[in-house]
């Protein structure tokens, strides 16, 4: 007996789905992950383990039995410490009963807020290189990407005056991220400031990104969501995964006005339901004293922010110093060979992994991301190997 | 200043180069800053966090609580500075509550510190009572876990 025909998965799956691109890091992922001594500069996330206190009391809350779902927003006394954490650290205020969202990490909040706003065509404007899901959680919601290309000689700036070329009737959304993943590009209140009256000229909504916030080190770190006429319009996102060191806890929050919340919410209820609960009393715990964890931090980030750009201007790679996050973003495009190229023989001869800036965009071409989140010790033998990598080349 | 001296708390071993790259200095404004520093008092000596517990030689250690008579003139801190200079003191500390001063006492066993607690600390003028506590394990010292954590698999790359 012949079986029915069988139609091949592939041929089943969504077009969208099918059309989506793997991730430059997962390809990057599979090579490195074969090999053995590697000084990794590819990670994103920091090098510290979550704060103690945090620890302790998520593990108190578990013997408690505290196990249950939440509320779909999130646990009320979650939200109300972050409506006080949001107004001192970056100015507006939101309501914790109606304006905040609790997520599973920024990536999700992203989705919710992408999702909640596009309809099938409408344009949505994002800024590369940027954060790998960003494109393709804007082609998952059927809506069109439409990219503003930064670049080292504008310091991966994003300004009014760049993006008023872009903007057309469809154009429903705009995305920012800074301090930015993977370049460490910042923006000055000026550049904020422009881009915030555009937005409301044009009638923008904004998502703005600004999980690297409190890792920002020579100025203030400014929010659009501040700005004037700009909190009714924002979709603030924002998490405890960098400052806290909280990666692996997955949450995050959306600050928004109510029917935004709403929209974003009825999503989050039917695919996520809650958050997870240990994560949200972890980040309740984290929001207690955040202060002084944070700061221990971002000094140790600073510190070696410093060695590693003047390291690698030292042995010759041209290289912007980073405002913020903790990624240094070099141009290696005078070696004459691709990001790719580069990153796979620097990892093949010198046991080295740091991720194409191809991984970010096309326009991260000629660069190379190297997380300095990671010992001293091991930037120093990073620094040491990439030199004589690049001696190499020459 | 301030994060010169968090840099050394942390690593007293680093190089005036190193030092200045991490803080955005030259080595040279590194170099004047620690001399300062040494010449104020505010940096006192540079010393090695060592795990004793790992240590061939057994060594004894006591934290001794004592009491005192504060002196009409100078409060205590004349008799403590008669009890600190002895070598077999290695910390002290002027204490709020219970007792007056908290000493820490190492000696090479038991005897040693007894001796020296019963002989010479008790013996001196003012000294009204003492109790002392032996060390049984260290788990932190200066900041420092005596027992390293277990190295935690990290991704080798991540978004």
């Amino acid at each position: 007996m012949t079986s029915p025909a069988y139609k091949p998965i592939r041929d089943r799956l969504a077009s969208t789905v099918v059309d989506l691109p793997r991730s430059g890091i997962r390809d990057f992922f599979d090579i490195v992950s074969q090999m053995k001594e590697v000084i990794s500069l590819g990670v994103g996330e920091p090098d510290f383990t979550t704060p103690w206190h945090i620890r302790e009391g998520t593990m108190y809350s578990l013997e408690q039995g505290q196990t249950g779902y939440t509320s779909n927003l999130g646990m009320p006394k979650l939200r109300k410490a972050i409506s006080g954490y949001v107004e001192r650290t970056f100015g507006p205020s939101y309501h914790p009963d109606k304006e905040i969202l609790i997520t599973v990490g920024v990536s999700e909040a992203l989705d919710l807020a992408v999702r909640a706003l596009c309809n099938p065509g409408d344009e949505v404007i994002y800024h590369e290189p940027c954060y790998v899901s960003y494109r393709p959680l804007i082609t998952l919601a059927h809506a069109k990407p439409v990219i503003l290309e930064t670049s080292a000689e504008d310091n991966f700036r994003v300004t009014a005056e760049r993006l008023r070329p872009l903007i057309t009737e469809r154009t429903k959304l705009l995305i920012l991220n800074f301090p930015n993943n993977p370049t460490g590009g910042g923006l000055s209140a000026e550049d904020v400031k422009g881009i915030a009256e555009l937005a409301v000229e044009k009638d923008l909504i904004v998502i703005t990104d600004e999980i690297y916030s409190e890792l920002t080190y020579d100025r203030p770190h400014v929010s659009i969501a501040a700005m004037p006429g700009m909190r009714d319009r924002t979709i603030f996102l924002h998490g405890f995964s960098k400052a806290l060191a909280m990666t692996g806890w997955r949450i995050g929050f959306a600050c928004a006005p109510p029917e935004l919340t709403e929209a974003m919410m009825k999503i989050h209820q039917y695919t996520m339901l809650c958050a997870p609960v240990m994560s949200q009393e972890a980040a309740y715990q984290a929001l207690r004293h955040p202060e002084r964890d944070i700061q221990e931090m971002k000094e140790s980030y600073w510190r070696r922010r410093n060695f590693l750009h003047a390291s690698f201007v030292s042995i010759g790679l041209k290289c912007q110093k980073p405002e913020g996050a903790f990624y240094m973003f070099p141009e290696i495009r005078d070696f004459g060979i691709s990001s790719k190229e580069f990153a796979i023989k620097l990892l093949e001869q010198e046991q080295v992994a740091a991720v194409p800036g191809t991984a970010f965009g096309a326009c991260g071409e000629g660069h190379l991301r190297c997380c300095y989140a990671t010992s001293m010790e091991q930037l120093k033998v990073a620094v040491t190997r990439i030199e004589r990598f690049i001696g190499g080349l020459k | 200043m301030d994060r010169l001296i968090a840099l050394l708390k942390e690593n007293a071993r680093i190089s005036l180069e190193d030092a200045a790259l991490q803080l955005d200095m030259s080595p040279e404004e590194v170099a004047t800053a620690l001399e300062n520093l040494e010449v104020a008092g505010v940096i006192r000596a540079y010393q090695a966090i060592v795990n004793e517990d790992k240590l061939e030689a057994d060594q004894v250690t006591a934290v001794i609580e004592v009491k005192v008579t504060p002196e009409r003139e100078g409060g205590f801190d004349h008799i403590a500075s008669r009890i600190c200079r002895y070598p077999e003191v290695t910390s002290m500390y002027l204490m709020s509550g219970q007792y007056d001063l908290m000493l820490f006492v190492e000696g090479p066993d038991l005897r040693t510190v007894a001796t020296f607690v019963s002989a010479r600390l008790s013996s001196i003028p003012g000294v009204t009572g003492t109790a002392t506590h032996f060390r049984l394990k260290t788990y932190k010292h200066h900041g420092v876990l005596m027992e390293q954590d277990q190295a935690h698999e990290r991704l080798q790359v991540s978004p």
